[in-house]
């Protein structure tokens, strides 16, 4: 295409833009508003599958709370029955002091606010490694009736929970972003059509002097992805100052040690601006393509 | 050259436009189309236009047979084929140098073309003084005359005038023919659709006369209608 062609589309589509400036604005509206939900969910599920990945990788092994006022010997006779359970590898045993200490590594910089604590009220405990996560549910049941136990902690049902709630997020999301989606095209093809109103004298002396069918269509798809590239900008300026805002707002007020669990601002960027983009003008130019070929005939 | 071979149009409610329509037009001729409204003068522009299709038949044009053109060559045809309508058709927030380059810039003609071919058709009109000035300060026969400089602009070999007198007076009516006349000495055919008898009478040019969709008379330095 001669550069003065692209010129010329450029001028045109922007000057449609203008001139139906109401129906552009509300064609932006939705395509950011799309976006918006669509980045709510996608930060939602993410979140959550982060969260799900990271309970697997600390809780591939079954942690063994025990009560607080056992002997010596007693808590040595259920590290010994735990080893006897069939699939189990290994035992390790982790005193309160050992679990206060990686606590505190845990934590960080921060981790001398713990130094403070008047009593240690972590219990001791036994973490347990399987020789095949599959057999989790079963030690946990041969586990279950040992005394001296507190509490049986282990990823599966967290893991489950979580990508249950995953799931059921992005069921919903993508419905409601379908729906959106399809709102999206039909308010663009309208706003593309109003334009193709304004011009149906300009549409026929082209026709006439022998403009290609291309050369007549361009200027209102360019239209049509540039109010969707307008919406996806938008959309992604307010997700960002709007994750922004909440990662401080959860990482700051509440939990310290959450910012791990949580995906950075950074990076939930990095995996939503080309989605943003890429729907965006997808949807604009869909939109303008419906339009054209309801409404012109070339 | 234009040759119309048996060519027959019913549109969809069944109404016949036109009816087994043999027609040829040598090049650089001059001719009128007359009859009355609904005779089908204007579906025959349209045929030619390749804006509609003919029921039967076929239509060659410089031996390419235009009914077998696929879509994406007709632009590339209709470059070849000037058309003036009654009403101008003139973009009104352009001037009538910009309308007139509009019909190069849409082709896609380079702006030193345009630069060089624009004043010389506003001269071949004789509106070399309106370059600048916008449709509504001009009146009825110098829009017209924009019209026929944005037909002709790229070269045409064929310029097509449906009623472009229509809504002249008579004297303004006489300085558009007299541009037609003078476009057709400089080689391009000319096909003008007119119900304005004075004119036909006048210019003795070949009338093909249509009536009810069938051509009632063809002849050459014709009349508008027989006498007597």
């Amino acid at each position: 295409m001669k550069v003065r062609t692209v010129n010329y589309i450029f001028r045109q589509g922007l000057t449609g833009l203008w001139r139906n400036r109401t129906m552009s604005i509300a064609s932006i509206g939705t395509v950011a508003a799309t976006l918006i939900i669509l980045g709510l969910v996608i930060t939602l599920v993410l979140n959550i599958s982060n969260l799900a990945d990271l309970a697997q990788m600390q809780f591939d092994e079954i942690q063994v709370y025990l009560k607080d006022d056992l002997f010596i010997a007693e808590i040595d006779n259920i590290g010994k029955e735990i080893r006897m359970i069939e699939g189990v590898s290994d035992v390790i045993y982790e005193s309160k002091e050992e679990a206060l200490e990686k606590f505190k590594e845990s934590w960080g910089e921060e981790g001398y606010l713990l130094d403070g604590l008047e009593k240690n009220t972590l219990p001791n405990s036994y973490i347990v490694q399987m020789d095949n996560l599959e057999l989790a549910d079963s030690i946990v049941k041969d586990l279950e009736p040992l005394k001296g136990i507190d509490e049986i902690k282990y990823y599966k049902e967290i893991v489950d929970e979580l990508l249950k709630a995953a799931k059921f997020v992005r069921t919903i999301g993508l419905i409601i972003i379908l729906i959106l989606i399809l709102v999206a095209i039909f308010i663009i093809s309208n706003t593309i059509k109003l334009t193709l109103s304004s011009r149906r004298q300009e549409i026929g002396i082209m026709k006439n002097v022998g403009a290609t069918n291309w050369f007549i269509r361009w200027p209102f798809l360019f239209e049509g992805v540039l109010l969707g590239l307008i919406g996806s900008i938008v959309s992604i300026i307010v997700v960002y100052y709007g994750y922004q805002y909440a990662f401080n707002a959860i990482t700051s007020r509440f939990y310290l040690m959450l910012s791990t669990y949580i995906v950075s601002v950074d990076e939930m960027m990095k995996k939503t601006v080309y989605i943003f983009a890429v729907l965006g003008v997808g949807v604009g130019a869909l939109g303008s393509i419906f339009s054209l070929r309801r409404h012109l005939k070339v | 050259m234009i040759e119309l071979h048996n060519v027959t149009k019913t549109y969809l409610k069944g109404v016949q436009a036109l009816v087994n329509i043999n027609l040829k037009i040598e090049r650089e001729e001059f001719i009128f189309l007359v009859g009355p409204s609904g005779a089908g003068k204007t579906t025959c522009v349209k045929l030619i236009l390749k804006e509609e299709e003919p029921t039967e038949g076929s239509i060659f044009i410089d031996g390419q047979d235009v009914t077998r053109l696929s879509r994406r060559k007709v632009p590339y045809h209709r470059r070849n084929i000037g058309v003036v309508f009654q009403d101008f058709r003139l973009l009104p927030n352009k001037t009538v140098y910009e309308n007139i380059a509009f019909a190069m810039q849409i082709i896609e003609a380079t702006s030193k073309d345009i630069r060089r071919r624009v004043p010389m058709v506003l001269g071949m009109v004789g509106l070399s003084d309106k370059a600048a000035s916008y449709p509504y300060q001009l009146s009825g026969g110098e829009k017209q005359r924009v019209s026929i400089a944005r037909a002709i602009i790229n070269n045409p070999s064929i310029l097509i005038a449906d009623e472009p007198t229509g809504n002249l007076d008579p004297e303004t009516a006489w300085e558009i023919m007299k541009v037609l006349k003078q476009i057709n000495r400089r080689g391009t055919t000319v096909i003008m659709a007119t119900h304005a008898r004075n004119i036909v009478d006048t210019m003795q040019q070949r009338v093909v006369a249509l009536e009810k969709g069938r051509i009632v008379r063809d002849e050459q330095r014709g009349a508008y209608e027989y006498e007597g």
